[in-house]
């Protein structure tokens, strides 16, 4: 899922401060998984907005909403009517999601209020992790299930550096040395090959590095 | 191993020496004076000279030039080359022009992480590995081809170093690792700083069995303590490194004013220990910002007259 954190509500205040009617509009997927975007979290948000203004004496008429996904415009289309109505959408999606209601809606300011970190999984409950950078050629089978492009601190290829102890990343010892999971992994599955091989330099065309992406299914364009 | 010396560094190996390089690490300034100032006190006593390439994340004057500094004083550089701030671009580039300007030995590290340097907010790079960068300083020398297979006009001829921490873990992928960085083209390592003698003889028995210490010069890394302190922040706070007990208590055991002369005299047992281990080629001196004290260690130990 894609994981982020919600930004500070000062933060969110300073962008909001110029409307008087503003529409907070969550995204019922990945961000609801990691409770910052979904039906609670656009309510408590927006009891926390009326709360701290109506301090500052300001007058602000917030509505709520929530959509499957912000990322489709089949969904989008149902916040049509309420976008309408509000001079500016306060956006609880991911990246992709305000984005892509700044493309459906052109002549509506659309706000983030959420900052998009990572591509990750919920590890035990409350604890999400970074797990995928998206880098557009995936070297799983080779690391046994580990990236180390996006769990190595150093994105090493080729073995931990000179800071892996007890299993631990020199950067923070709260974090799992990725090729010490790598090692351990491999040896499990009989894969020993694979640890004393060389891994040539990555080809980060696939990435971001190459440029913004696009793909296309030549099968579905209608 | 090359037959012909392709640095002075290489020639005092090649001839069976027991070889002693130390550390300038570059001034947090353009104050090229600092530079020579502290080579200067090692001119005549080492075989080569580290410089490092912004050691701990800090801005300092680019290894590269602080080495081009050393040329200019008849001391010979081991330019210390990271991957963590320069894509694949840079770091040949650099190479090139590190060569052109006289520079003969290199040492190709992954570096340290910018969350410990004094600007923590920086993108790293990180496009290729230390070992990547081992294989194409190689393939630049022996085959005269870049990264994308192009023919170089007068390829770049470097004896290539790496590191090897035998400290760190897991311990039995550290002489994997080492395999992996000789497979790749290096002719010289120089380890992490040796405290734990056990751990290092455990280490370099495990290389001599897989023939590694045939395939490449193994300096040992010394690191003078001066102060109980210091051996304490060894242990504690820097990743990788191996400081046992005894050492500490060897160190608190001894009057305040007396503990540098101490921290001297582990670090000459340490090199005599060296000199008598099958696979070891020499040592590699950091006296972190006590370079002043490296004529004194290679005198008492014996090495350089």
């Amino acid at each position: 899922m894609i994981v982020g954190e919600q930004k500070p509500v000062r933060e969110i205040i300073d962008t909001i401060i110029r409307y008087k009617k503003l529409l907070i509009l969550g995204c019922g997927t990945c961000v609801k998984t990691c409770f910052v975007g979904g039906e609670d979290e656009v309510a408590a948000l927006a009891s926390a907005l009326r709360l701290a203004l109506k301090q500052e004496d300001r007058k602000i008429e917030i509505e709520e909403q929530t959509v499957e996904r912000q990322c489709e415009n089949e969904f989008i289309q149902e916040a049509a009517n309420a976008v309408a109505r509000n001079e500016a959408v306060l956006s609880l999606a991911c990246g992709a999601g305000v984005q892509a209601l700044a493309k459906r809606f052109g002549d509506t300011p659309v706000l983030p209020g959420v900052n998009t970190t990572f591509i990750g999984i919920q590890q035990k409950p409350g604890l999400f992790t970074e797990e995928c950078q998206g880098c557009g050629n995936c070297v799983l089978a080779v690391f046994g299930g580990i990236c180390p492009i996006t769990r190595c601190s150093k994105k090493l290829l080729n073995g931990p550096c000179g800071g892996s102890q007890k299993g631990r990343c020199e950067i923070n010892p709260e974090t799992e040395c990725a090729w010490q999971l790598i090692i351990d992994r491999l040896t499990l599955l009989g894969q020993h090959k694979n640890l004393r091989a060389y891994i040539p330099p990555k080809n980060w065309q696939p990435s971001i590095s190459g440029g913004p992406r696009k793909y296309i299914r030549e099968d579905h364009i209608i | 191993m090359n037959a012909l010396p392709l640095s002075r560094l290489h020639s005092v190996l090649l001839k069976g020496e027991f070889a002693v390089t130390a550390e300038c690490g570059p001034p947090r300034g353009a104050n090229e004076e600092v530079v020579k100032q502290k080579a200067q006190l090692l001119k005549g006593y080492v075989d080569a000279v580290n410089v490092t390439d912004n050691q701990t994340a800090i801005v300092r004057m680019s290894s590269i030039a602080a080495s081009a500094l050393l040329l200019q004083i008849g001391l010979e550089p081991v330019m210390q080359m990271v991957v963590r701030d320069r894509n694949r671009i840079a770091l040949q580039s650099d190479l090139l022009g590190a060569y052109a300007l006289g520079m003969r030995n290199i040492l190709c590290l992954s570096g340290d992480h910018q969350a410990f340097g004094s600007q923590p907010d920086a993108l790293n790079v990180f496009d290729i590995d230390s070992t990547h960068l081992i294989h194409t300083v190689k393939t630049m020398r022996d085959e005269g081809k870049d990264m994308s297979g192009y023919a170089l006009d007068k390829p770049p001829r470097m004896f290539i170093g790496a590191a090897a921490n035998p400290f760190a873990d897991p311990f039995e992928y550290r002489v994997v690792r080492l395999a992996k960085k000789i497979d790749a083209g290096v002719d010289f390592i120089q380890t992490q700083c040796i405290y734990n003698m056990d751990r290092f003889k455990k280490w370099i028995h495990l290389a001599r069995e897989e023939g590694l210490t045939e395939k490449a010069y193994i300096l040992g890394g010394i690191t003078p303590l001066k102060s109980s302190g210091m051996a304490r922040y060894m242990k504690n706070k820097v990743a990788g490194m191996d400081v046992p007990d005894e050492i500490i208590k060897r160190m608190d055991n001894v009057e305040k004013k007396k503990a540098a002369d101490e921290g001297i005299k582990i670090c000459l047992e340490t090199i005599e220990e060296l000199k008598e281990i099958n696979g070891v080629s020499g040592i590699h001196i950091m006296a972190i910002e006590w370079e002043e004290k490296v004529p004194e260690i290679v005198k008492n130990a014996g090495l350089k007259n």
